[in-house]
């Protein structure tokens, strides 16, 4: 239940935050950093959090089916344009993620911080 | 005896048929998902969707009906967000030697994420508004959403566009970075996140716990390098 409370707390101070700064950070992402900030200020808090965090994140895959389903009733309103956005989400999806992680490898590599 | 379709009528009005529907997908979504070894092709995300598109289309079921059950699993993806912090402080010590890749992979993997998507739809003609609706789409929803609003884009559009961006990434992830040949789990990880959000996360977590923990991270500085970044490189196109 305590674990619950925090993390609802968080996300509220989250959301009351990126309101009241503007932040361009969605509040539960800003509640995700209290959160960390907090379990670095008090360690033995993560103990009273790990279990329904991890009940949460195991079902992560499946919270974002609602708005899937959203999605497809919507497909039709891209109409022509379908496939050449289709075709940019697709490839821009697969060069994006080969960049990103073969730069973090070829830093990572560069500045000898290994992955151990 | 009440009649078939008037019990129908009632359960399909309130929110218990549709939460059940949408957990009954993701059951069969992630039987399937096991059943072919945990192939990252069979992603249960898009497995539950596609059925449960199927079942609101066969059933005439309006979105809004459908919402209003499944409104309460939506509803704890903010808390599962927050929840993230968990893995991201078991993998601190990883993220301490790390910020050089972070910082150089967000730079680079934010800029192809939107110019790579910006040059193709361009390329193919597709209208302003789209290309507007478009460049934000590796953001997380909420904030994929408002930079699209202040640009003039639609926010139904990119709502569309980043739950499409999400499962892209999910599904193509996993036989990619194989393809190249990178083992290091902080690189494979914080790339998914980037590039899709929340629904990368997810399957990275599936994958390896410091893998979700960099996913997580990348989810959350490519919402800010996005917003920096995103409406600069959309002015290159219109």
């Amino acid at each position: 239940m305590y674990a619950l409370l925090v993390i609802l707390i968080a996300q509220i101070l989250g959301e009351f935050v990126a309101r009241a700064v503007g932040l361009p950070l969605p509040g539960p992402v800003l509640g995700m950093i209290f959160v960390l900030g907090l379990l670095v200020a008090v360690p033995q808090l993560r103990e009273t959090i790990r279990a329904v965090a991890q009940t949460l994140l195991s079902h992560l895959s499946l919270l974002f089916v609602p708005a899937g389903a959203g999605v497809v009733g919507h497909l039709a309103t891209l109409g022509d344009s379908t496939l050449a956005i289709l075709l940019a989400i697709v490839v821009s999806a697969v060069l994006a993620i080969a960049a990103g992680a073969l730069t973090f490898a070829g830093v990572a590599r560069l500045t000898g911080s290994s992955d151990d | 005896m009440t009649d078939f379709a008037e019990i129908w009528s009632y359960l399909s009005e309130g929110p218990l048929l549709w939460l059940t529907a949408t957990v009954a997908a993701c059951s069969v979504g992630d039987l399937i998902f096991r059943a072919t070894g945990r192939n990252p092709l069979a992603n249960p995300v898009l497995i539950a969707v596609c059925i449960l598109a199927v079942v609101l289309k066969v059933t005439g079921t309006p979105y809004a009906t459908y919402f209003q059950g499944a409104q309460f699993v939506h509803f704890l993806l903010g808390p599962a967000t927050v929840a993230l912090a968990l893995p991201l402080f078991d993998n601190l010590h990883h993220l301490r030697r790390a910020l050089l890749p972070v910082l150089a992979a967000l730079i680079v993997g934010s800029v192809v994420a939107t110019g790579s998507a910006l040059l193709i739809a361009s390329w193919m003609g597709v209208d302003e508004l789209l290309l507007i609706s478009l460049a934000p789409k590796s953001a997380t929803a909420p904030v994929a959403i408002g930079i699209s609003q202040e640009l003039g884009g639609s926010p139904t559009l990119t709502a569309v566009l980043v739950i499409l961006t999400g499962i892209t990434g999910a599904v193509v992830a996993t036989p990619l970075l194989n393809l190249l040949g990178l083992k290091d789990w902080r690189a494979r990880g914080f790339s998914v996140g980037l590039a899709s959000h929340g629904i990368g996360t997810a399957r990275a977590l599936q994958v390896n716990p410091t893998a979700g923990a960099f996913a997580g991270l990348g989810m959350a500085v490519n919402a800010v390098a996005t917003a920096i970044l995103g409406p600069l490189i959309l002015r290159l196109f219109l």
